[in-house]
């Protein structure tokens, strides 16, 4: 199933007023050209341009935004509800207009993306160094602990992530810490899947006989040699995975098993809303749901990009 | 090919046994049912007598042995809430979920397939990647949130088509469906669009894929150099090889289909087993939480062992024994 | 190849029918003028009405069913089976049953029908909520004749007759070894076997978690009810509910959320009918414990012992706002435990006035001039608004100094969080089964006391033995009129010693489409009696 990659045949680089990383003329590094062939497809340097966008604005939270929504002295539910573009006593307008509590929704949508970025992407994180480990141990071992590795992996991923996470989050209860230990649990698998199949490839290669009759040590060759050979299906795994986290969270959250009040994320923000969405007090819904929907598909166009580039071969 | 099917059999067993008691316990510690059941107006004595009645004053290792021991004969107990045995709530209400992850899944297919045929004729036309890009779409869009505008959309602003739960269903051969009846079909076709759409968007990444590299074939070319009419090649020689790989990943997609539905009946008030489970768990209803599961996942080796049988008859090349790993 | 085409096609066809169906909707909405369907918030756990002891079931058993005495839309008695009853002396009653009732099977009603009914109760298998609460105080029943009963009790019990309106009379002939055991099976009240009654409407089908299905009884001996065909469906989620309306696939809903209601209001199309219920939402406060788990920066001590710090969070909350802001303007604010008007209410007492800065003072006075740091616990799925709520007193007490934080969860984990003490505050709603004061005051404020089943829900553990005797009292005196001011007095107590902080009682509300009219129930209950045609 292998394509003809159009980013390589093209070759027409059309330059994107937000492209970030301008092309160097010759292609002299794979880095520059991996960028230079990411450049060619406009929907995913849009992409990458939102979460560029997105990432910082969630970084700097408390700086650009007119209210921390989190600290209950700030609210006030007597200007609970109001629509986007009302004056605010505390400070200029609510752009976004206020929930029930009389929370900015701007600000709350901005700590939300906070939290939603934050456990998609620790999540995704863990789930990538513990998954790799495994997925390295068992390809470079082989035998009984492969199989039986791999026969864990397969029973994990047999069981569909959303319905394990349900569960294992009715166990443990809300909390961000929570979510992102779930969301681990759920993961990993992919990870060491992928990584002992391209190990287990690369393993054949003379570069790693080479590096073993040197005397290396195991660590040194599983991980100075091996690991950095297995990356790129990695970095396109992962960078859907983030996606897939921070959808998943969201989903958890409108359950009601994800993320605690106190600290709402996206999900949790178009739950909470969509109770007055029929009121016709659309904004505490919608606009944490356009916020959310915009994330995931930026990571997902760059994903997708990524996958074009590196990992032709790969499914999802 | 027997031997295959036994060992698979057997681990799958092993697999069932280990979740259901992990979630047995992993819910004996969430609280205690009787807290959310009990009438408050409930006295400490009723509250004392309740507990007993319902089994729950044993230690959790005697609760687990019982439930094993009854398990192994085919009864995995009474549901707290409903008073009745889980397994049978389930099965009652498992015809409904089917249903709609069956349409779901044949809307997918065709849609699906119709559309990644199209995008993979013409990858590089502008319908061809309006396809591909809105397949990312279809990936990104969570389910609630859609089942949520579709709702609004389509039920309160259009008012065309209900909101929620099952229209008047038909008994078939015992099963109770609402395939045959309008009514039936309008409160399916929502709540079936919802769960169809990621996997639509898989089918058409899987159909393009397969497209282009099934173009490329030497029989392919034959064909058309044979004079055979563009419609004949594509619906018969190209549509035939690309049903191989989306039958098998779809038909692996069912079972997590199932599990998505606990969203969508969710959203839908879809009486099916997701919106039981979403229930119980709220009600720490844990006999039907534990049946449940173990249902699932009995249903999910099933649905693997039927995609791998059906793979081999799509392509004689393919034997069972290979697909052993 | 033929498979595959077969398959696409099929989708086709499936897809084709389904615009058929589309195009088809407009007759769904219309459906016979004498039909009624309502969505559910949520719907029973079986039909076995001695089985579950809930809001639901007891509102779904109300229609195949009698009591032998019913509550009206007020939870007053009226007259049921039984046509009247006396206490003869203080443990003895007397109850005149109707004449000439039969069940939907043609059995005839008399007194063996109660004598077996009130047997049963205690005989429900697994039943996870038992109605023996009701049965418990009774020593021994005797059919004086067929339509004679005497009840005898173990003790002076003046709300025995409302404790009998809490049980399904069903018909000895019809149950007795229809399960093959001693006693009727739920499954088989499920089933619609034995969902016999003499009530207005007769069991048609029941498919759990679609559809309750009743039809009506021409029999019924209380006169013809309005419905031919009353269809119950469940939808859970508050907004799918309320677009089953819009859209005309039910025609009544309950509890459509407030944040809908000033929408549904506006629409000319839908009717909004709301009631003050019999429930209180209201803070308890840790009022036991030395080293209370959800405070800081007191020095170990538990600020809640002190009356002063009590009186100041009640200062603190504007109850207006919550009711105005939070709950849409569809509850009361509450300045006691039951509603002024309902039995045993101190029509004395009044709402505590909004007073931040006599909060703080009071704080300074109690020696926390700086607050204090303050956990609140609070379900997110039991009550309506809970947690909205609980995030609003949260603000209310962060401003007069004491730094709060919200703890919510759902109700099962917050249930067994708070019935082991790990809330100094929490949050939660008590309605009043009974109708009358003293059923909020043994469960919320009495001593806890398992011999005489007082305090099972007080897990602030207050305790004041002025409050516990004039309960004690009161549960003894038959007399209604002692009995009320003698209720009255204990509520007067309680609250001014600011044992429970009593917040808003809830408004219930049901929606209608056009043309219908609802007549809103304290006890919550949502019922196709009280749907009527609107003149």
């Amino acid at each position: 199933m292998s394509e003809p990659d159009p980013g390589l045949s093209s070759g027409a680089v059309v330059a994107e007023p937000e492209t970030l990383h301008a092309p160097p003329p010759r292609l002299s590094s794979p880095l520059a050209r991996l960028a230079l062939d990411f450049c060619a497809s406009r929907p995913a340097v849009a992409g990458l341009a939102v979460i560029l966008v997105v990432a910082v604005a969630a970084i700097f939270a408390p700086l650009i935004v007119p209210q921390n929504p989190y600290d209950l002295a700030q609210l006030d539910i007597m200007d609970g509800t109001l629509p986007p573009g009302s004056p605010s006593y505390a400070f200029g307008t609510y752009w976004l207009g206020t929930d029930v509590q009389g929370r900015d929704m701007l600000s709350a949508i901005v700590y939300g993306l906070r939290i939603s970025l934050l456990v998609g992407s620790v999540s995704v994180a863990f789930a990538l160094v513990i998954g790799s480990a495994v997925g390295l141990v068992a390809a470079f071992f082989g035998g009984g602990l492969d199989s039986l590795l791999m026969r864990i992996v397969d029973i994990q991923l047999s069981f569909p992530a959303i319905l394990v996470a349900l569960i294992l989050l009715a166990i443990f209860g809300n909390g961000v810490d929570k979510v992102i230990i779930a969301l681990v649990i759920v993961q990993w698998a992919y990870y060491a899947r992928a990584v002992r199949g391209s190990a287990l490839v690369e393993r054949r290669k003379e570069y790693i006989d080479a590096a073993v009759c040197l005397g290396l040590g195991t660590r040194r060759v599983l991980f100075g040699h091996l690991l950095p050979n297995c990356l790129p299906p990695l970095i396109v795994i992962a960078t859907v995975q983030v996606a897939h986290a921070v959808a998943l969270e969201a989903t958890l959250s409108f359950l009601g098993v994800g993320v605690p009040i106190t600290e709402p994320s996206l999900g949790l923000l178009i739950a909470n809303g969509f109770e007055y969405m029929m009121s016709g007090r659309y904004w505490i819904s919608f606009f944490p749901g356009v916020a959310l929907v915009v994330v995931i598909v930026a990571i997902n166009l760059v994903g997708d990009r990524l996958r074009d580039l590196l990992n032709p071969r790969l499914q999802r | 090919m027997l031997v295959y099917l036994i060992r698979r059999l057997g681990q799958s067993a092993l697999v069932l046994v280990v979740m259901a008691v992990l979630v047995f316990i992993g819910i004996y510690a969430i609280g205690n049912p009787v807290d959310v059941l009990i009438s408050p107006e409930a006295d400490l004595a009723e509250q004392q007598a309740t507990i007993a009645r319902l089994g729950l004053d044993r230690p959790l290792w005697e609760q687990l042995w019982l439930f094993l021991v009854n398990a192994v004969q085919g009864d995995l107990g009474r549901s707290f809430v409903h008073g009745v045995p889980a397994l049978r709530l389930i099965l009652e209400r498992l015809p409904a979920t089917l249903e709609l992850a069956l349409v779901a899944l044949v809307v997918a297919l065709s849609v699906g397939v119709f559309l990644g045929l199209w995008a993979g004729l013409k990858p590089d036309a502008l319908l061809g990647r309006s396809i591909m890009t809105g397949s990312i779409l279809g990936f990104s869009l969570p389910n609630f949130w859609l089942g949520l505008m579709l709702i609004l959309v389509f039920a309160v602003l259009l008012q065309w088509l209900p909101a929620g739960g099952r229209g008047e269903t038909v008994d078939l051969l015992g099963i109770r469906t609402s395939l045959f009846t309008l009514d039936g079909l309008s409160h399916l076709l929502l709540p079936a669009i919802t769960l169809a759409l990621y996997k639509t968007s898989l089918v058409i990444r899987l159909a393009r894929a397969g497209t282009r590299e099934v173009v490329l074939q030497d029989y392919v070319k034959f064909a058309r150099a044979k004079g055979l009419s563009p419609s004949r090649v594509i619906y018969v020689h190209v549509l035939k090889n690309i049903m191989i790989p989306v039958v098998t990943v779809v038909g692996l997609e069912l079972g997590s289909m199932i599990a998505f539905a606990v969203v969508t009946e969710t959203v839908f008030a879809w009486p099916g087993i997701g919106k039981l489970l979403i229930d119980s768990i709220v009600n720490l209803d844990r006999p039907v939480v534990v049946a449940y599961l173990m249902m699932t996942v009995f249903i999910f080796i099933l649905i693997n062992l039927a995609v791998d049988l059906l793979y081999s008859l799509l392509d004689p090349r393919v034997r069972l024994s290979e697909a052993g790993a | 190849m033929n498979r595959i085409l077969a398959a696409c096609a099929g989708g086709a066809f499936v897809l084709g029918l389904a615009q058929a169906a589309l195009s088809g909707t407009a007759l769904v909405g219309t459906a016979l003028a004498d039909d009624l369907t309502i969505g559910l918030a949520s719907e029973p756990s079986a039909l076995d009405p001695h089985y579950h002891n809930l809001t639901p079931n007891n509102a779904a058993w109300q229609h195949i069913f009698d009591g032998l005495i019913s509550q009206d839309a007020k939870q007053r008695l009226q007259p049921g089976l039984a046509v009247a009853w006396k206490p003869l002396d203080a443990t003895t009653w007397e109850f005149d049953l109707r004449k000439g009732v039969t069940f939907h099977d043609g059995t005839p009603f008399d007194a063996e029908d109660v004598i077996y009914t009130i047997r049963r109760i205690p005989n429900v298998a697994n039943s996870p909520s038992s109605f023996t609460i009701y049965t418990k105080s009774i020593a021994s029943m005797e059919a004086k004749d067929p339509y004679t009963l005497i009840i005898k009790t173990e003790a002076p019990r003046p709300l025995l007759p409302t404790e009998l309106s809490n049980l399904a009379i069903i018909s000895k002939e019809t149950c007795e070894g229809a399960s093959g055991g001693d006693w009727p099976k739920t499954e088989d009240f499920n089933s619609g076997t034995l969902a016999v009654g003499t009530g207005p409407y007769k069991f048609a089908e029941f498919v759990k978690g679609d559809r309750l299905v009743l039809t009506r009884n021409d029999d019924y001996w209380g006169g013809k009810p309005t419905w031919d065909k009353v269809t119950f469906k469940p939808i859970s989620s508050d907004g799918p509910r309320v677009a089953a309306l819009l859209s005309g696939d039910v025609d009544v809903i309950d509890n459509p959320p407030t944040q809908d209601l000033p929408r549904l209001k506006a629409d000319k199309n839908i009717n909004v009918y709301s009631g003050l219920s019999n429930r209180v939402i209201y803070l308890h406060m840790d009022q036991f414990a030395d080293d209370t788990p959800g405070v800081q920066g007191t020095n170990g001590r538990n600020p809640f012992k002190d009356k002063r710090v009590r009186e100041a969070v009640s200062k603190a909350i504007d109850r207006k706002a919550i009711v105005e802001k939070i709950m849409g303007g569809v509850a009361v604010a509450a300045e006691q435990l039951l509603p002024k008007g309902m039995f045993g209410a101190d029509p004395a007492l009044e709402v505590e006035a909004y007073d931040p800065a006599g909060a703080r003072k009071l704080l300074a006075e109690a020696g926390y001039p700086d607050g204090f740091k303050l956990v609140l616990g609070t379900p997110n799925d039991r009550y309506i608004n809970d947690e909205k709520v609980a995030q609003a007193v949260a603000q209310f007490l962060t401003r007069v100094g004491i730094q709060t934080t919200v703890d919510a969860s759902t109700k099962s984990v917050f249930f067994k969080r708070r019935n082991s003490y790990e809330f100094s505050m929490y949050l939660a709603g008590w309605g009043s089964g009974t109708g009358e004061m003293s059923s909020p005051l043994r469960a919320l404020v009495a001593t806890p006391d398992k011999e005489k089943g007082y305090g099972g829900t007080n897990r602030g553990r207050y305790s004041n033995p002025a409050v516990d005797a004039k309960i004690d009292e009161a549960l003894q005196t038959l007399d209604d009129a002692g009995r009320e001011k003698l209720l009255q007095e204990a509520s007067d107590l309680v609250i001014k010693d600011y044992g429970i902080l009593p917040l808003h009682y809830e408004v219930t509300s049901w929606a209608t489409r056009k043309g219908l009219a609802y007549e809103p129930r304290t006890d919550q209950y949502t019922s196709a009696m009280s749907v009527t045609q609107a003149q």
